[in-house]
């Protein structure tokens, strides 16, 4: 009846695990509780829950990613402090405990923290840049969405009963195979990474066709923010190379509960396979996390240096040749595989060829702050930070991808500083410099900035003293994923990048502090006109925040920074007399419903409860066929609603100092 | 007097320095700084001299980043141009130069890692010496076919002589790696891989598996020795004089799962013990019979 | 509020959402089509690893994958006269050739499982080697999808009977069409790569 699900699930193994799904149970019963104290499920449910407004759905991706962000780092910092400690012993954590939170870390840090951060960035401004009203496809970025938190919630819930994987965030096989592997875990982990993939696949689909599509009429490409730029590219590796995400997932999956033999080591399976095709997904998403990243720091510069942005064209086409070179280069995550000289260096050579592009876009930026007049603005802060610390990421990517170089620091924890020294700075400073920018625009109110200064400084400082250490461990032949060691040379490096990863707690904390600081002064720190920075491109036309149809009248745009010739026209906030009805999607709860089919398909199949699996599966379909049957999935937004917003704008815009257009032509 | 904050200051650097002049002493261990070999020496001087070459765009960067942070502020002296966002001289020279980087440090690729290839014998006067290493959980098994002996977890080779290594894994992929030597490579069920490495004179040294493969994945350590060819000697007769003799039946012993598994020697080993153990995944005739995966969560 | 205004900003909404449906079907497929490629590219690469087991000759029934071909291919061109009738907006005919493709499509199914139901008893499944391994996944994914093309024919003939040709039954049906057709020529690769070299 309930598979091989028993009581034995409960994580009695250790205090440490027992402690995590005691904090689990406890987070969602005190959300559910604050919810319910405050009377606000209805609203909870009818504003945000089934909304399919993209802001909506943007706010909530990066409520996700800040929950993941939280549990990801506590894994983080347990890890340091056990290597800080396990000299000649075994540490606090029991090995078995080590060895799911290094890979329940990664799994979160890329899947359920920077994907759902960097889809939330893409979610709330995008559409607003380009000029639209919402993306191309509502319901499906709401299914999007409640895939992604089902994966979220599966992994959630392998703290409380059963395991999690022990394999990495890669889950090599023939490890993680059933033989090997005979537990729960590596299934949690196959189908957190299934259900969440392909809600990320429909985001790409969503966004090319979004921007593709949805412009603003006049729009031409080459006038796109740089940020749609990035994010269409971003978009374009999500829909090609989630698949391969998909297929070796699926095939893993299939060796694990049907007994195939794909990459098991008996019977004609083959590991090396694995390595190719989760690589053919594993690099090109390096460039997904990193590129809209690279989009905020180019709103970021030309906005805090209040100056155009430098080199428009080479920032587009390097982001283009980035995101194709980033399908060619899988091969360099194996050159230890044995592979023949030719082959390693060719992919050596194509990896290489990515560091120009690379390279071109921190020269452009770096142009557009020469004869500006730079604001150090936390978001600033975070893309400075980001420039002079990437570029040490840039110089040791460059040597790893150099074969014999990487036959020496492959696998040591030289790679792993590697790593976070591109995905931090290059990743999340540019989500956490989105966050201050673009808060006003979701919210209406500005981030505190000394708090945002905090962020940075403490995650600036806490990031080289938890990885430069990384890079001298490597040399010092430290191997990654060590639960316990016998080299005492090691440890006062661990002990320094302990310390890291306190400051990183320190700016973690800081995070939260902003925001409730924010909240407390938002009266303080009100944006009236929706335009706080001065900006230059469309979403900073709106109101902040924006209403739902985000653009009463959809300008025209003729140029680059398309707000910024219209506020130099004077043509920049247009009141017509009168206004048209306007058509938007309906809210719906079919996304939500879909999404928790999806949890229930996933966790069945974990427990192998295969009744359940297929009842869920059967409900999924159900939803979805019934909703793709509906024609009426939109609601009007009458004219006298419109007009009343609008003049409220009006009003705002005049009090908050803005010169307003009267009477516009429509 | 002193201020209060420059005592402040001098305080903390003087810690600072303390710390990493610690840090620093405890490089001196790094077997990759300090190589014993010359493939790993290759290696490092391809590390240090490609890490050269791209401080080349490292500099600039950090030059013009601190020179427009301070030049640039909102009262710095540079003149404010707010609409200058295009000079083909600044794109011919930001496209041109990383790119002549790259080209450079690819030429050095091509060149190095044919040079490198772990597969290629090393060119050497005296003839290599085979040893033949299989991965097991979680420990090493060495044997030396040429002598028909093997050792568990120490690894002992003539050190006038380059060493090539036959590697295949037991269990699930590994990576074998003595950093002090030179780089690693997989070690796959069914599958050969090899390395080919030398070392400068008698030493010792540790090589491990530098892939995590379950439980016992940080005690996977094993000795390595560079003896001179007298040494070498007495060490294989000392191997030679053990009682245990490595047949089918001890090698099923061997294949239960431990941590730190001690050095131990056998004086004698079946005949193509290693391509059996590889014919076990690949179906071949009169190969080691094929146990079930074990759980190594 | 005028209803010719309202009817005019819906109509254009309708348009727009239903172009973009179609744009965003391509984008799908082409999803799919990846999809496809690394499972082919997976069944090439293990096509040696039949560890000692059932070789693909011993396996395969030419006729057998002939009469499936056959049954995929006819419902395609079934298919193509539902779309046509469609165009004409004849109700009826669009019904008539949808169950038609039905039929088609459902004989192919059942002669699919009816040659792997025959290898799993020769001892030839999924689990014998890698290579039938990867045989059944690539043959299989494709079978699911054409089950998951049958359910869209039966909800398009029903929505047919009920609603009507209006636009947006005819931009589904259009869009089911485009995977249909898609699905016949990820057959005729799979006949190509799976099939054909074996008894070449």
């Amino acid at each position: 009846m309930l598979g091989r699900l028993t009581i034995e699930a409960l994580p009695f193994y250790s205090w440490v695990a027992m402690g995590g799904a005691v904090v689990t149970i406890l987070t969602v019963v005190l959300a559910a509780g604050a919810v319910t104290w405050a009377g606000q499920w209805r609203y909870l449910w009818v504003e945000w829950l089934t909304s399919v407004d993209h802001k909506r759905i943007g706010v909530m991706y990066i409520v996700l990613a800040l929950l993941m962000l939280v549990r990801g780092f506590i894994d983080a910092i347990m890890m340091r402090a056990q290597q800080a400690i396990a000299l000649n012993n075994e540490g606090y954590l029991p090995p078995e405990h080590f060895e799911q939170i290094f890979t329940s870390h990664g799994t979160i840090m890329i899947f359920f923290m920077a994907m759902p951060f960097l889809t939330g960035l893409i979610n709330v401004v995008v559409p607003q840049q380009l000029g639209a009203r919402d993306v191309a496809f509502p319901f499906m970025n709401s299914v999007s969405l409640w895939l992604t938190a089902a994966g979220a919630g599966l992994m959630g819930i392998s703290l409380v009963i059963g395991r999690f994987s022990t394999a990495g965030w890669t889950g090599y096989p023939p490890y993680s195979g059933i033989g090997y592997s005979p537990g729960v875990g590596v299934d949690y982990w196959i189908w957190a990474l299934l259900v969440s993939g392909v809600g990320s696949t429909m985001t790409g689909i969503n966004f090319i066709t979004t921007i593709l599509r949805c412009r603003a009429p006049g729009m031409k490409l080459m006038q796109m923010p740089l940020f749609v730029w990035t994010s269409f590219c971003t978009s374009i590796l999500m829909a090609f190379a989630f698949p391969a995400l998909t297929v070796v997932a699926v095939l893993l999956g299939l060796d694990r509960t049907l007994g195939m033999h794909f990459f098991t080591n008996e019977l004609g399976g083959n590991m090396m396979n694995f390595a190719n095709l989760i690589w053919i997904w594993g690099h090109p998403e390096v460039y997904i996390l990193i590129l809209p990243a690279f989009g905020v720091f180019s709103e970021v510069t030309a906005i805090f240096s209040k100056k155009r942005l430098f080199g428009y064209r080479s920032l587009v086409y390097a982001t283009m040749v980035i995101a194709l070179l980033s399908f060619t280069v899988w091969l360099h995550h194996f050159f230890t595989m044995g592979s023949s000289p030719n082959v390693n260096a060719i992919f050596g050579i194509a990896t290489m060829i990515i560091a120009v592009p690379t390279g071109v876009k921190i020269f452009d930026w770096l142009f557009t702050m020469v004869r500006g007049r730079i604001i150090f603005h936390p978001a600033m802060l975070f893309t400075i930070g980001f420039i002079i610390t990437f570029v040490i990421g840039g110089v040791t990517g460059v040597l790893l991808a150099i074969p014999p170089v990487d036959y020496l620091m492959h696998n040591t924890t030289f790679l792993v500083a590697h790593f976070h020294n591109m995905l931090i700075p290059g990743a999340l400073f540019g989500y956490f410099a989105g966050t201050q920018l673009w808060f006003p625009k979701a919210f209406g109110f500005k981030l505190n900035e000394f708090w945002g200064k905090m962020v940075f400084y403490c995650w600036f400082i806490g990031f080289y003293l938890a990885f430069m250490p990384l890079y001298a461990l490597g040399f010092l032949g430290m191997p990654r994923r060590l639960e316990q060691y016998t080299n005492p040379d090691w440890q006062s490096f661990l002990l320094v990048a302990f310390i890291g990863s306190c400051f990183v707690l320190v700016g973690i904390f800081s995070v939260f502090m902003q925001f409730y600081v924010s909240i407390r002064d938002r009266n303080e720190n009100r944006d009236l006109t929706g335009d706080p920075w001065d900006g230059r491109t469309l979403e900073w036309a709106t109101s902040s925040p924006a209403a739902p149809y985000n653009f009463a009248v959809i300008p025209r745009v003729s140029s680059v920074d398309a707000f910024w010739t219209l506020k130099k026209e004077g043509s920049a906030y247009p009141f017509p007399e009168q206004y048209p009805p306007i058509v938007m999607p309906a809210r719906t709860g079919a996304g939500v419903f879909i999404g928790l089919f999806g949890f229930l398909v996933g966790f069945a199949a974990v427990w192998y409860i295969w009744w359940l699996a297929v009842l869920a599966m059967v409900g999924g379909m159900t939803v979805l066929i019934f909703r793709s049957c509906n024609d009426h999935a939109e609601e009007i937004i009458e004219p006298e609603t419109i007009m009343r917003i609008e003049s409220q704008r009006k009003a705002q815009l005049i009090s908050g100092g803005q010169s307003v257009a009267m009477g516009a032509p429509l | 007097m002193l201020s209060s904050r420059t005592v402040f200051l001098s305080k903390w650097l003087t810690i600072l320095l303390a710390l990493s002049l610690l840090l620093g002493c405890s490089m001196q261990s790094s077997p990759i700084l300090y190589p014993k070999g010359p493939v790993a020496e290759t290696e490092r001087d391809l590390l240090f001299l490609a890490t050269g070459i791209m401080l080349f765009t490292l500099l600039p960067v950090y030059l013009i980043t601190f020179w427009s942070c301070w030049r640039y502020r909102a009262k710095g002296k540079g003149a404010y141009r707010p609409n200058w966002h295009q000079s083909i001289f600044v794109e011919l020279f930001i496209w041109t130069g990383p790119l002549v980087i790259v080209v450079v440090i690819g030429i050095l690729v091509v060149v190095y890692t044919y040079r490198l290839d772990p597969y290629k014998s090393l060119a050497d006067s005296e003839q290599a010496f085979r040893v033949q290493a299989v991965a097991q959980n979680w420990k090493w098994l060495f044997i030396y076919p040429d002598q028909q002996v093997a050792v568990v977890n120490e690894l002992a080779f003539p050190c006038d002589r380059p060493l090539s290594i036959e590697i295949t894994s037991d269990t699930v992929m590994t990576s074998f790696m003595i950093p002090a030597l030179g780089g690693q490579i997989y070690a796959m069920a069914g599958m050969t891989t090899r390395l080919n490495l030398k070392a400068y004179g008698p030493g010792l040294y540790t090589g491990r598996n530098t892939q995590f493969s379950g439980r016992g994945f940080p005690h996977m350590v094993f000795d390595v020795q560079s003896l001179s060819e007298a040494d070498f000697d007495q060490w294989l007769e000392r191997v030679k004089t053990s009682n245990n003799r490595l047949d089918d039946v001890h090698y099923q012993n061997l294949l239960k799962l431990e941590n730190k598994h001690p050095v131990e020697y056998f004086s004698w080993v079946e005949p193509d013990l290693f391509g059996r153990i590889i014919g076990k995944y690949t179906g071949a005739k009169g190969a080691l019979p094929l146990q079930k995966p074990r759980n190594l969560e | 509020m005028r209803p010719d205004i309202l009817q005019q900003a819906m109509a254009e909404h309708h348009e727009e959402c239903l172009d973009n449906r179609e744009f965003g079907f391509w984008l799908y497929l082409m999803t799919d089509a990846i999809l496809f490629a690394l499972l082919f590219a997976t069944y090439v690469s293990m096509f040696r690893n039949t560890a000692n087991g059932p070789e693909p000759i011993d396996l395969f029934d030419l006729k057998h994958v002939f009469l499936e071909t056959a049954c995929l291919l006819t419902s395609s061109v079934t298919f193509g006269f539902a779309w046509l009738a469609a165009l004409h907006q004849k109700r009826q005919i669009v019904m008539f050739w949808l169950i038609i493709t039905l039929v088609f499509g459902l004989s192919f199914v059942y002669l699919e499982v009816i040659e792997f139901l025959d290898m799993i008893r020769q001892g030839a499944g999924p689990q014998a080697s890698g290579y039938l391994s990867s045989f059944f996944t690539l043959v299989a994914t494709h079978g699911i999808h054409v089950s998951i093309g049958m359910l869209g024919i039966l909800m398009m003939v029903l929505q047919v009977m009920i609603k009507g040709l209006s636009p947006q039954v005819c931009s589904r049906l259009f869009r089911l069409g485009l995977f249909w057709h898609f699905l016949d020529i990820v057959w005729i690769g799979i006949f190509s790569v799976v099939y054909l070299p074996v008894f070449i």
